[in-house]
């Protein structure tokens, strides 16, 4: 029985013939000097300390110099690469491999990939924000590494054969004679089992798009199989011998603070084990899940109130008059002079709420902490952050603790996977036994890192010919804590309720003026505008007058990266306010948005989204009745954090004028994000992330009362169903093999929401400024039209 | 707790458990099964979703005393990696998940569906998934899957 590892390190035990190895007895020698990597020193918790002292692939903080630390090779020719970037759902698992096997030249089947796992794999801090294609897939890094490494091989195999390195040819495995192919040396004959003992060559080769085999085709995922049948271990799926069950309880409030939690009210439950209370921190431990349960429902726990909420329907206005920290992204000086001398000023207001991850599974980690030594099994993003600041949490040493990153839920950026996992250290280390937690799906709506709320003006002055002379951006949107780092584990609940404070807030206005050359990664500059700061210009747009001001005020809530994080709220209200612009100046919105850019990748995602969607030009609103169903269609596109993806989609949809029901008949999505590796995967991930977009822009929206967050399950938080009609979705890959490859999981639903609002603008000649564009909100829009 | 005798994926499996605990806990705990998931404990979501007698149920709110004489099967008692169901090869065929975690909502509630309206419209399957959550939104695969299994279905 192998079921505590990971799937991963479970198949790669198999594969070197260890399969009969147990979890706990494993032998990590064993399965290292089988996969040929370097061993170093690794402490690890609980029973694993009967092999410490040997231990694990080397790895020396962020992303690692060595060859070794990515790459090895048996004896029996099998490759084992090392990755800090997860699969959770979005295919990186598969096409990491499709990568090694294409950059090695050997069979897709002979490579194993060992992901996240702070004793083995590189430090490669988070896999989010669509940054594993461009980190892993380029000149650094795993690819870097696999070609570095066949280039070796080939070297090695000219000396061997004492064959010149020009003649040789590396394939399946093998190095051999262009001209005398039977001449031939297996890489397993030439390192297997080996050290390769070099840095990274940042001079090595990679394979030119052109060239390849097993990147750009549609491998299946490998993980596909055992999630279809029942048998894929999910960090939910973790069972440790001896393992008890914890529950937190959190308070009924942010900002709630405990006043006494009175055991005697569970002691003799079934089951219980013990009561856990530190600072505001409360849990309880017990012998199985459903008495943990019970037992975290009976504690009798008494709470001063937090401070009263502002009401939610003021937070627009609200998050106006606070303190603020004041950025200045682009500001050309003259905006205001631009303006008042315009022959036309457009101005209007766009709102964004929090939402948030809602992971379908809540989140759940399993910790062993055993003296100062402790193991995590977590469906984190960041294994090294998580290990850093879990060992501060536990008063251990970072290299004291490892974090193994097993699948939880899709997470779409910061769920609850980090706090649930200092949840379950936490309780293990009260009781010294492994402990696995998972949240109620209260505790993991009520207190996650929601995406955050944005209110954004906008206006332009244009010339007499209808032109866009001037842009002027200001947005407040509200934050508190985010991703933990390697340093701030108050920045999720549990970290706070320890006494540990969020990253500090600090109000700064007016913002300085900019000197950085503009850095577009949250999207918050519109694509239209030139982006000059001193003599650089990073703007994909024309427009030379521009400011871009952003207030970050404090959030009463936790929030975090959501998905396209601030990119899809700025994306909504850039892309809806250029096509209300399009529409005053009486222009096609394609043609109006191609005048306005100057970025050849974007505007050719525009072009062949136009052209799938055989885009006929002509202004919006298109005339139509005011009553009944009527249709239009809308546009919009996005420069992905700036330069990591380029995006356009169209989208048809039906408006129901008695209703406000609104029903998206099509989506058409064109993506360029260089060279394509795993096409289906591509696809996967846009009609996914078109799908989810359409969920935020027409249901989800944080809610709270004077008190508490009220969205907390699935009848007070609204998410399509898979009963929901789904449009029609044509996805348009743009493949660009000479290109650097982007980023693609995050680019079609940073559109989605504007393109839905445009469309309704076409259909209705009524223009929906707020998020989510619910049936009441469209229907009394229609109702005050004029 | 109580000594009970469940029908699991063809097997009799005894457990001695508290006979209020929902089926879910029995399922994942202790049998550590793996198809069924806890995803609200709400009966919202559908993650726990198994058989009981052909029926789609909500394990999660599903007192285990009340399925001593069903017959119980998970997603990992339809067919295994090497044989898959017709619907799990269908999923698969499509690559019709992401991170999967739905898997049992979705595929159990379409099966028990499809098993008793071999003739389902697309509207009709629609209808039958409108309380099953994918958060990933695969729902275009997802259809696809289903509706290719079902087409399969009505030739057999």
């Amino acid at each position: 029985m192998t079921r505590a590892l990971t799937p991963d390190a479970r198949q790669a035990l198999a594969r070197a013939g260890l399969s009969r190895a147990t979890s706990r007895g494993f032998s990590r020698r064993s399965f290292l000097k089988g996969s040929g990597a370097v061993i170093v020193t690794f402490a690890s918790a609980g029973v694993m300390d009967r092999m410490s002292g040997v231990l694990a692939q080397g790895i020396n903080g962020a992303s690692s110099p060595q060859l070794d630390s990515w790459i090895a090779i048996a004896a029996d020719g099998t490759v084992t690469a090392y990755t800090g970037k997860c699969e959770f759902g979005q295919g990186l698992y598969t096409a990491q491999m499709q990568l090694v096997a294409e950059e090695l030249c050997v069979p897709f089947d002979r490579v194993r990939l060992v992901q996240c796992d702070t004793s083995m794999t590189p430090d490669q801090g988070t896999t989010s924000g669509q940054q594993s294609h461009p980190a892993n897939f380029n000149r650094t890094n795993l690819a870097l590494a696999a070609a570095t490494a066949r280039e070796t091989l080939v070297r090695l195999a000219s000396s061997q054969l004492g064959t010149p390195a020009q003649d040789l040819v590396a394939k399946d495995g093998a190095v051999s004679v262009k001209a005398t192919p039977s001449r031939s040396v297996s890489y397993g004959a030439l390192i297997g089992g080996r050290k390769f003992d070099l840095q990274l060559d940042p001079k090595a080769a990679r394979r030119h798009p052109r060239e390849w085999t097993v990147l750009g085709t549609s491998v299946p995922r490998v993980d596909m199989r055992a999630m279809a049948t029942g048998q894929f271990e999910f960090v939910h799926n973790v069972r440790v011998p001896g393992m008890l069950h914890g529950r937190v309880v959190r308070p009924p409030s942010p900002g709630a603070t405990l006043m006494n939690a009175d055991e005697s009210s569970v002691r003799t439950m079934p089951g219980f084990v013990k009561l856990v209370v530190k600072n505001n921190f409360v849990g309880v431990v017990a012998e199985k899940p459903w008495q943990a349960m019970q037992i975290a429902e009976k504690l009798r726990v008494t709470w001063t109130p937090g401070p009263r909420l502002s009401p939610q329907r003021d937070a627009y206005q609200q998050i106006r008059k606070e303190p603020s920290t004041d950025t200045l992204l682009v500001d050309s000086g003259d905006v205001d002079k631009a303006l008042s001398s315009a022959a036309t000023v457009l101005r209007a207001t766009y709102h964004h709420p929090y939402q948030m991850h809602g992971s379908i599974g809540s989140s759940c980690a399993v910790a062993d902490v055993q003296g100062d030594k402790a193991t995590i099994w977590s469906a984190t993003q960041s294994v090294f952050p998580t290990r850093n600041t879990t060992a501060a949490i536990l008063g251990v040493k970072p290299e004291s603790v490892r974090v193994i990153y097993t699948r939880g839920a899709g997470c779409y950026g910061i769920n609850g996977a980090d706090t649930v996992s200092y949840d379950a250290a936490v309780l293990s280390q009260a009781v010294a036994k492994p402990v696995r937690v998972q949240l109620s799906r209260k505790d993991e709506m009520a207190w996650e890192n929601y995406g955050n709320l944005f209110a954004i003006d906008q206006r332009v002055g244009l010339d007499a010919s209808g032109a866009i002379v001037s842009w002027d951006y200001e947005a407040w949107s509200a934050a508190k804590g985010g991703r933990p780092g390697y340093n701030t584990p108050g920045n999720v609940v549990t970290g706070t309720l320890l006494g540990l404070n969020p990253a500090p807030f600090n109000p700064r206005t007016p913002a300085p003026a900019p000197t950085q050359p503009l850095n577009n990664n949250l999207n918050t500059a519109p694509s239209y505008i030139a982006g000059r700061v001193g003599t650089s210009q990073n703007g994909a747009g024309v427009v030379r007058s521009e400011r871009v001001l952003s207030h970050r005020v404090r959030s009463p809530f936790f929030t975090g990266p959501l998905r396209a994080p601030e990119r899809l709220q700025n994306t909504f209200a850039h892309e809806c306010f250029m096509d209300e612009v399009a529409a005053h100046v009486k222009a096609d919105p394609v043609a109006y948005r191609l005048r306005h850019l100057n970025h050849a990748r974007l505007s050719g995602a525009i072009r062949a989204a136009a052209k799938a969607a055989n885009w006929q030009a002509r202004p919006s609103p298109k005339p139509a009745s005011a009553a009944g169903t009527v249709n239009g269609r809308g546009i919009a596109c996005v420069c992905y954090e700036g330069d990591n993806g380029y995006v356009a989609m169209i989208a048809d949809v039906d408006v129901n004028q008695g209703t406000g029901q609104v029903h998206v008949t099509r989506l058409v999505v064109a993506q360029d994000c260089g060279p394509i590796s795993n096409p289906d995967g591509m696809r996967n991930q846009i009609e996914g992330g078109a799908i989810q977009g359409m969920s935020r822009a027409l249901g989800e929206m944080v809610t709270w009362d004077e008190e508490k967050v009220t969205s907390i399950d699935w009848r007070t938080y609204r998410s399509l169903p898979l009963g929901f009609a789904i449009p029609r979705i044509e996805s348009v890959l743009i493949n660009q093999p000479d290109e650097e490859a982007c980023g693609t999981g995050e680019c079609s639903i940073t559109v989605v929401a504007a393109a839905i609002g445009n469309a309704i603008f076409d259909a209705t000649g009524v223009r929906i400024r707020e998020v989510p564009f619910t049936p009441e909100r469209v229907k009394a829009a229609l109702g005050s039209r004029t | 707790m109580a000594a009970l005798t469940l029908r699991v994926n063809g097997r009799a499996r005894n457990v001695d458990v508290d006979p209020a605990t929902p089926l879910l806990f029995v399922l994942s705990d202790d049998l550590e099964l793996r198809g069924p998931k806890f995803g609200c404990g709400l009966g919202q979501c559908g993650s726990c979703t198994v058989l009981s007698n052909g029926q789609a149920i909500r394990s999660c709110i599903t007192p285990v005393s009340t399925v001593t004489s069903a017959d119980i099967v998970t997603l990992e008692g339809l067919g295994t990696p090497e044989k898959p169901h017709p619907i799990q090869q269908a999923f698969i065929d499509e690559q019709a998940a992401q991170c999967g975690f739905c898997l049992s909502g979705v595929m159990l509630t379409a099966k028990a569906f499809l098993d008793r309206n071999p003739r389902a419209t697309d509207e009709q399957i629609q209808q039958a998934l409108s309380n099953v959550l994918c958060r990933c939104f695969g729902n275009v695969r997802m259809l696809k899957a289903i509706r290719s299994y079902a087409a399969k279905g009505v030739r057999a």
